[in-house]
């Protein structure tokens, strides 16, 4: 699309249980995805604002510079431009949980019903119902998405997974693909260019959601039995029924705490987790990685997709800003999770420092010509620019 | 049978955790956030004629299945409809770009102006 311009919504890849749209909801997401782009400018003005307002009045005032993001905060907030762009990212983010939880509530029976036909008798979705949803996930309604992943509104309900499912385009401006698996498509990419001799028999991946970025790995790899878990039943069944439409027969997915799985010691080849690890809570992160480790193969791969780690050499502003998405868009622990070191992280469950790894990833993306999208203004926290990080167990 | 959702309220509940606010006044929020809805709304009637028209254009005739259904046809169209989209939300969201500017290149009041062109 030239001028750098969003791709239209009917772009995304069509399939069984995708939420039938009307006209006008198409339009309403073009809207909000367009709004989203635009935004993106806006925030460009805040960093002016803070540079040529925000710190020199601070400087003014205290003789000094700003020290930390409290100081950082209580003086931005003051700030006209801060003010209007924090406000309508926040806006337009309602308006796109508001867009998809009406088009996809209003046809909550018939995409249970969907599923249900998809789903029934196979034995590669196991729900669990004993499976407790983790307090981290029970706080707070993550992507200010009312009643999160697992609240279900009617029996056998997937309006979570289908509200996920649609809008996530407009979220991420279409940067994340037909099939918003951008980010799975890249790491399947960099395994495969880094380790062409690795075959994995058995692949984890934690925290799978609606499975969306699970499917590239699956294709990748057609061979390997893939396991797919979460403890949000209606994402489970959404992305179970959505893969069985997509054609995909090596995928299982079950309910789940990632932190309490019932798998065997050393069954696995390959651990992911894609945008997971930030949407838990801070003791759960360690114990989640201690089952990854007790899980993992000697010589078995864990990578997990995360957004950069806060690092010395990060200005303040910028932490600022990537905290800003994390407060205002509610995915609070990934503003505490910024400054764990994820070496710590790892070594703390057995990994040796070592075999640690850290990689830049981009997502591929086929909406546009290419694959790869333009350079846009640093946007924190929603560029598909992603930090990963893994070790191999040795 | 099984009782139907009341979506329209609950597609739009509120989310966990209080809700942050940025103006001073948080009534300026409020009406920015309804304005905001309009805008969208405009947009939606926007596209849906364009839809009207071009289904016209081509077929003389247009039922309102055609226009749900409806979806763009080629890379031009659907470069000229989502370039309406940008080019309106540029046009709504004016003063903020003006004032953008005006931060990166802070600018003398008409005032003095007046007095520079005084003695030019």
């Amino acid at each position: 699309m030239a001028k750098n311009l969003t791709p239209v919504w009917n772009k995304v890849a069509k399939h069984a249980m995708l939420p039938e749209t009307t006209h006008d909801e198409r339009a309403r997401y073009n809207f909000l995805s367009n709004l989203n782009k635009h935004l993106a400018h806006v925030s460009h003005g805040t960093k002016t604002a803070y540079e040529t307002r925000v710190v020199p009045k601070f400087r003014k005032k205290h003789g000094r510079d700003i020290q930390n993001r409290t100081e950082l905060k209580e003086a931005i907030e003051k700030d006209p431009h801060y003010q209007i762009w924090s406000s309508l990212r926040r806006s337009t983010m309602e308006m796109r949980q508001q867009a998809g939880r009406s088009l996809t509530l209003r046809q909550a029976t018939s995409l249970r019903d969907k599923a249900s036909a998809l789903n029934e008798g196979k034995s590669t979705l196991v729900l669990n119902p004993e499976v407790k949803v983790p307090e981290y996930l029970l706080a707070v309604d993550n992507h200010i998405m009312p009643g999160s992943y697992h609240t279900e509104l009617l029996e056998g309900d997937v309006t979570p997974a289908a509200n996920y499912d649609s809008g996530i385009f407009v979220t991420t401006a279409g940067l994340i693909g037909r099939y918003n698996d951008g980010g799975g498509k890249a790491i399947t990419t960099w395994v495969r260019q880094n380790y062409p001799e690795f075959k994995p028999k058995r692949i984890l991946d934690i925290g799978c959601g609606l499975g969306h970025n699970v499917l590239p790995i699956a294709k990748a790899y057609p061979d390997a039995e893939i396991i797919a878990i979460d403890t949000g039943a209606p994402m489970l069944r959404y992305g179970h029924a959505r893969a069985m439409d997509l054609g995909y027969k090596n995928v299982t997915f079950m309910q789940m705490d990632a932190a309490k799985t019932i798998f065997e010691d050393e069954s696995f080849d390959w651990i992911q987790s894609t945008m997971f690890l930030h949407e838990t809570g801070g003791k759960s992160i360690y114990n989640i990685m201690d089952e990854v480790y007790r899980l993992l193969k000697p010589g078995g791969l864990t990578l997990h997709i995360e957004q950069p780690q806060y690092t010395d050499d990060m200005s303040e502003y910028e932490k600022f800003m990537r905290d800003w998405d994390a407060l205002n868009n509610s995915e609070p622990y990934w503003s505490k999770m910024h400054d764990i070191d994820p070496v710590e992280l790892m070594a703390a469950s057995g990994f040796k420092k070592e075999d640690f790894m850290q990689i830049g990833a981009k997502a591929e993306n086929d909406l546009i010509e290419g694959g790869v999208n333009e350079e846009e203004p640093e946007d924190f926290g929603r560029s598909p620019i992603w930090n990963v990080f893994g070790a191999i167990k040795k | 049978m099984e009782e139907e959702l009341d979506y329209i309220k609950l597609a739009s509940n509120k989310s966990k955790g209080k809700r942050p606010y940025f103006h001073d006044d948080h009534a300026v929020e409020r009406v920015l956030n309804i304005t905001m809805a309009i805008a969208g709304e405009l947009a939606v009637i926007r596209e849906r004629m364009d839809s009207i028209e071009r289904l016209l254009e081509k077929n003389g005739t247009v039922s309102r299945e055609d226009i749900e259904n409806f979806v763009p046809e080629t890379p031009e169209q659907e470069e000229q409809r989502q370039s309406w989209h940008s080019e309106y939300i540029s046009r709504v969201l004016r003063i903020v770009q003006q004032e953008q500017e005006e931060m990166e290149n802070p600018d003398k009041s008409i005032e003095e102006i007046a007095n520079d062109i005084n003695e030019m």
